[in-house]
């Protein structure tokens, strides 16, 4: 279908697209490259000559390094899976007939659009805190020992805060599929007596299978790279300290530039294995 | 309250613009705490008297701290001042990233900085940042709850009377805590703690061949009197509480003492804010009759970067905010206890300091503090709260995140000293120490 | 035909629905409130949370502390410029990918997203060196593109997925015509694709505003938008919940109030090609 002449025009019209992020990609990862071979410590004079592999095997061997990666898979999942659930259920809820329909819709879309670092200032000081918190008065209320959420509880302090962020955004593509869904065929399915589970499992759930693909690409890649909601809580204290937070410690507060650039190459390696993984299992969904 | 300051907003950047074109501008980077929020509300007179206008960068000190480090080691020369600690300014000064503050005018009168601050912002002797204010630590009490427990602080206790007073103060029923102290992770914050009563312990942080010292007993000592006196007299969930978490508490009067910077004592009997303004007594912070007190030293001082094309208007600026001047400007405008405190001699020799009720003690727990030598046994570095080397903020974040997830219940005190151990022998082997 | 809905299942749903609402936009409801208390009000026990002397006063200490306007202007400039940027170069991209599409267009789709993957952190001393080489600390200029690139393929993504919703033979008719490329896209599927377009717009706006980490370690006194004016709120000295809830609820209300007059737009667009 497409002539000789219109290859090269798409060429030529994805030409600055792809030159201006092959050079965002490349720029930076070399420069990363460069460094993680180093000995480079600024607050010591800077480049202090090639070490060869040492940062790499530095990092890893702190025992830091493998409590990093499950905490970052922890929170990515946790996430994951509070909002697509959260988020299948609450479009299946707006998706039915109600009073004042946008105006719900309007107070759930809100959070998504409240910047990382308030969301996070503002749940671990007014929500979270074991003093002042409003949780905490929630929980004396019904007569229970307030939660210490920072400390005992840091992940699914910042999972609950994540989810919150992130719940609308996934609520809303599922939405958007859910009402693309046949009324008649559910209608057909009702006639036949079929039980709310039932259609749920049968008809919705598959029709929905690709806007949970979408869902579950787009928050991984967001939330390996969260970081705000991390620095403004628990500093990364109390077992929350992911990769992409130990690398921010090893570069700014440990000042060993060579040793983060080496975590920086490694969280690389991470956010691919889960890309292809991602690719492999839900790439299918969205080619048909 | 005034409507018209929040629509006015857009006339203010009008204004701006218009006399940014005219004059020189300096830009400085500062922390967001009080006595730097005041200081920002009278630059305007700076302003007037030198035709220089001042921008300012506030940032929340984990940022600021991030901030001005990368832009620093990186001489990316955004800042023409700079607002840093204790801990940055010999490293810096050595490393000649600092403007010397060695030709200040003879009216600024450099010999009246206090020396224990003179010393700590010097490297070589040279002065590389102006102190704005310093601290030491000292114990707040509540002189009330003292009495109730019939027990009379002395001047100087010790960490057995401390302990022992905390466990007689708290009153669980009336949500009462017999002691406040710092757990939060970070190493200018529990950190600083838990480092600067190791000291009075007979801990130090490395021997003089830079081996890390979490496996003596005096390091076992010190946390778990800490933890024992905490968990019986603590507030709950003391592992998350900084500075401000026991300022809020103690001003609600939720603490019986509180051992903290020295700063604190004017947020804390300022009646405005606390509600136990008129019942707080102050002493030495603790130690454990090994010659050394528990109690650290700091300062927030202004420093200018080397590579600045403005370095005269920003020496300016510096003996304008840390001079006795301005000390009286704010005394006279906002009352002698809200002076920002600790940096110079004469204000503790000014008559109507006197009659500040902390003053005498913030002056003797500064006095009692020597970074030069902090520890009972001898130590290779510089500093009582942090050791001054590059690589200590980083190592001492981690360590006293695992002491605070000991704070939390998480991991007993040896798993936590262990760990300690590990993580700083293996930095500073990386540093190239070991 | 509608569903008939009996008046009992709707009350349900009805009532179901708000108080999820409600919940899930509370902490924003209680940040706005708080934002009119006193510091000594906003930690009562029990909470106040109606009846208490409102009071302008945080908002007024907050203005007089920081310019708001000129935050709020570095934010407009940030978000809007880095977006129509990146959309401008993304158009044609996407045009490309959806209508001349080879064995190759989703591995290049995929890779583009792959360059997010990118933890920011660990590239902060490379990009901050750039930054000075280039001489764009601390512009607006540099930040704008920045945030472009890092928008960008989420930008081509939403388009892509949106384009190729549109039918091919519509765009071969044009050809046939003798319409030229330029025309083709112009005329033709802009038109077409403006409801893709400006949820896209709507989207990459939002991201921009909210990105935390580039604009405030890029940025000191000129460039520095909302996100650094929050972060000299952020735990100070003494009570600051309610002077923290009044930066909060200036920071965040322009965004929220353009995202809910426009949210229509947004939810339409906001498919990612998942609705078949």
């Amino acid at each position: 279908m497409a002539t000789q002449h219109s290859r090269t025009a798409a060429r030529i019209m994805m030409a600055p697209a792809v030159t201006l992020l092959l050079g965002w990609m490349l720029v930076p990862l070399i420069m990363t490259l460069y460094f993680s071979f180093k000995k480079y410590l600024p607050l010591r004079g800077g480049d202090l000559g090639w070490v060869g592999f040492d940062n790499y095997v530095r990092f890893v061997s702190s025992s830091a390094f493998w409590p990093s990666v499950t905490a970052t898979l922890i929170i990515v999942g946790g996430v994951l899976l509070i909002t697509i659930c959260f988020g299948v259920l609450l479009a299946i809820l707006l998706d039915q007939p109600m009073w004042g329909q946008g105006i719900v819709r309007i107070l759930i879309i809100a959070p998504f659009f409240v910047m990382p670092t308030v969301s996070s200032l503002v749940w671990k000081n007014m929500f979270m805190d074991p003093n002042y918190g409003l949780l905490s008065y929630l929980w004396e209320f019904f007569g229970a020992e307030p939660i210490q959420w920072m400390s005992q509880a840091a992940l699914p302090s910042i999972i609950i805060i994540v989810s919150w962020q992130w719940l609308p955004f996934a609520t809303l593509i599922l939405l958007t599929a859910i009402q693309s869904l046949d009324s008649e065929q559910l209608e057909a399915s009702e006639m036949d007596g079929a039980s709310t589970l039932r259609r749920f499992w049968h008809i919705i759930l598959p029709h929905l299978s690709r806007a949970i693909t979408v869902v579950l690409l787009i928050q991984t890649i967001f939330l390996l790279s969260i970081f705000a909601e991390i620095f403004v809580t628990t500093g990364g204290a109390f077992g929350s300290k992911t990769l992409s937070y130990l690398i921010f410690q090893r570069v700014l507060e440990s000042q060993n530039v060579g040793l983060g650039s080496a975590g920086g190459v490694y969280a690389i390696i991470l956010a691919n294995i889960v890309a292809i993984f991602l690719m492999r299992i839900v790439g299918k969904n969205l080619d048909n | 309250m005034s409507m018209k300051n929040v629509l006015g907003a857009a006339s203010a950047v009008a204004m701006l613009a218009a006399t940014a074109a005219s004059a020189e501008t300096i830009t400085i980077a500062t922390v967001n705490n009080g006595d730097m929020i005041r200081m920002q509300g009278y630059t305007d007179q700076f302003t007037a008297a030198t035709g220089i206008d001042v921008e300012w960068v506030t940032l929340e000190e984990n940022v600021l701290r991030q901030r001005v480090t990368t832009d620093i080691t990186t001489k990316g020369g955004q800042f023409d001042i700079m607002t840093i600690g204790m801990y940055e300014t010999p490293i810096w000064g050595a490393n000649g990233w600092l403007v010397p503050l060695d030709n200040m005018s003879a009216e600024y009168n450099v010999g009246d900085i206090l020396p224990a601050m003179a010393g700590g912002l010097s490297h070589d002797g040279t002065l590389y940042a102006a102190p704005f204010y310093g601290e030491s630590s000292m114990i707040m009490y509540r002189t009330d709850l003292m009495e109730k427990a019939g027990l009379e602080m002395p001047d100087a206790p010790s960490w057995s009377f401390v302990a022992k007073a905390a466990r007689a103060m708290t009153d669980r029923e009336n949500d009462i805590n017999g002691i406040c102290l710092r757990g939060k992770a970070g190493w200018g914050e529990g950190g600083a703690f838990i480092t600067a009563m190791s000291n009075s312990f007979g801990a130090r942080w490395f021997d003089e061949e830079w081996n890390a010292q979490f496996d003596t007993r005096e390091w076992s000592d010190t946390l778990n009197f800490f933890v024992n006196m905490m968990s019986d007299s603590g507030p709950a969930g003391y592992a998350t509480n900084g500075f401000n978490e026991n300022l809020s508490l103690f001003q609600q009067g939720k603490c019986g003492m509180w051992i903290d910077a020295t700063v604190a004592a004017s947020f804390v009997t300022n009646p405005n804010d606390s509600t136990v303004a008129d019942k707080v007594g102050f002493a030495l912070a603790p130690d454990n009759g090994m010659g050394v007190r528990s109690n650290w030293l700091w300062a927030w001082a202004l420093a200018i970067p080397a590579g600045t094309q403005k370095a005269d208007a920003a020496k300016q600026f510096i003996e304008w905010s840390t001079s006795n001047e301005y000390i009286e400007l704010v005394a006279a405008n906002e009352g002698w206890a809200n002076v920002p405190p600790g940096a110079r001699t004469s204000l503790y020799e000014n008559p109507n300091y006197k009659d500040v009720p902390f003053a005498q003690m913030t002056l003797d727990s500064i006095l009692s503090a020597d970074p030069n030598n902090s520890t009972v046994d001898p130590s290779p570095y510089v500093g009582i709260q942090f050791a001054a080397i590059p690589e200590f903020a980083g190592i001492a974040t981690e360590v006293s995140q695992e002491f605070s997830a000991v704070y939390a219940g998480q991991q007993s005190v040896e798993d936590a000293l262990a760990k300690a151990q590990a993580i700083t022998n293996d930095a500073m082997e990386a540093a190239g120490y070991r | 035909m509608a569903r008939a809905v009996s008046s009992r299942r709707k009350s349900i749903n009805t009532a179901l629905a708000w108080g999820i609402g409600l919940i899930i936009f509370f902490p924003i409801l209680w940040t706005i409130l708080t934002s009119f208390k006193t510091e000594g009000q906003a930690i009562a026990d029990p909470p106040v949370f109606l009846f208490f002397d409102w009071t302008l006063e945080n908002y007024s200490i907050v203005q007089d502390r920081s310019d708001y306007m000129r935050y709020l202007w570095n934010s407009v400039i940030i978000a809007g410029g880095s977006t129509l940027l990146g959309i401008i170069i993304a158009v044609p991209a996407a045009w490309s990918m959806a209508f001349v599409p080879s064995k190759r267009t989703k591995d290049i789709l995929m890779w583009m997203l792959s360059t997010k993957m990118l933890p920011a952190v660990g590239v902060l001393y490379p990009i901050y060196l750039l930054f000075i080489k280039l001489g764009l600390l601390d512009s607006l200029f540099g930040l704008v593109i920045v945030l472009m690139l890092i928008n960008l393929p989420i930008i081509i993504w939403m388009l892509y997925t949106y384009f190729k919703e549109i039918p091919g033979e519509i765009l071969e008719a044009a050809r046939m015509d003798g319409a030229s490329l330029k025309s083709e896209i112009l005329y033709v599927l802009t038109p077409m694709a403006i409801p893709g377009i400006a949820s896209t717009i709507l989207l990459n706006v939002i991201l921009a505003w909210n990105e935390a980490f580039w604009t405030l370690n890029l940025t000191a006194a000129k460039a520095g938008p909302l996100t650094a004016f929050i972060a000299s709120y952020s735990s100070p000295e003494g009570l600051f919940y309610a002077k923290l809830s009044a930066a909060s609820t200036m920071a965040i209300a322009p965004i929220l109030i353009l995202g809910w007059f426009s949210q229509k737009q947004l939810v339409r667009g906001l498919t990612f090609g998942a609705v078949k």
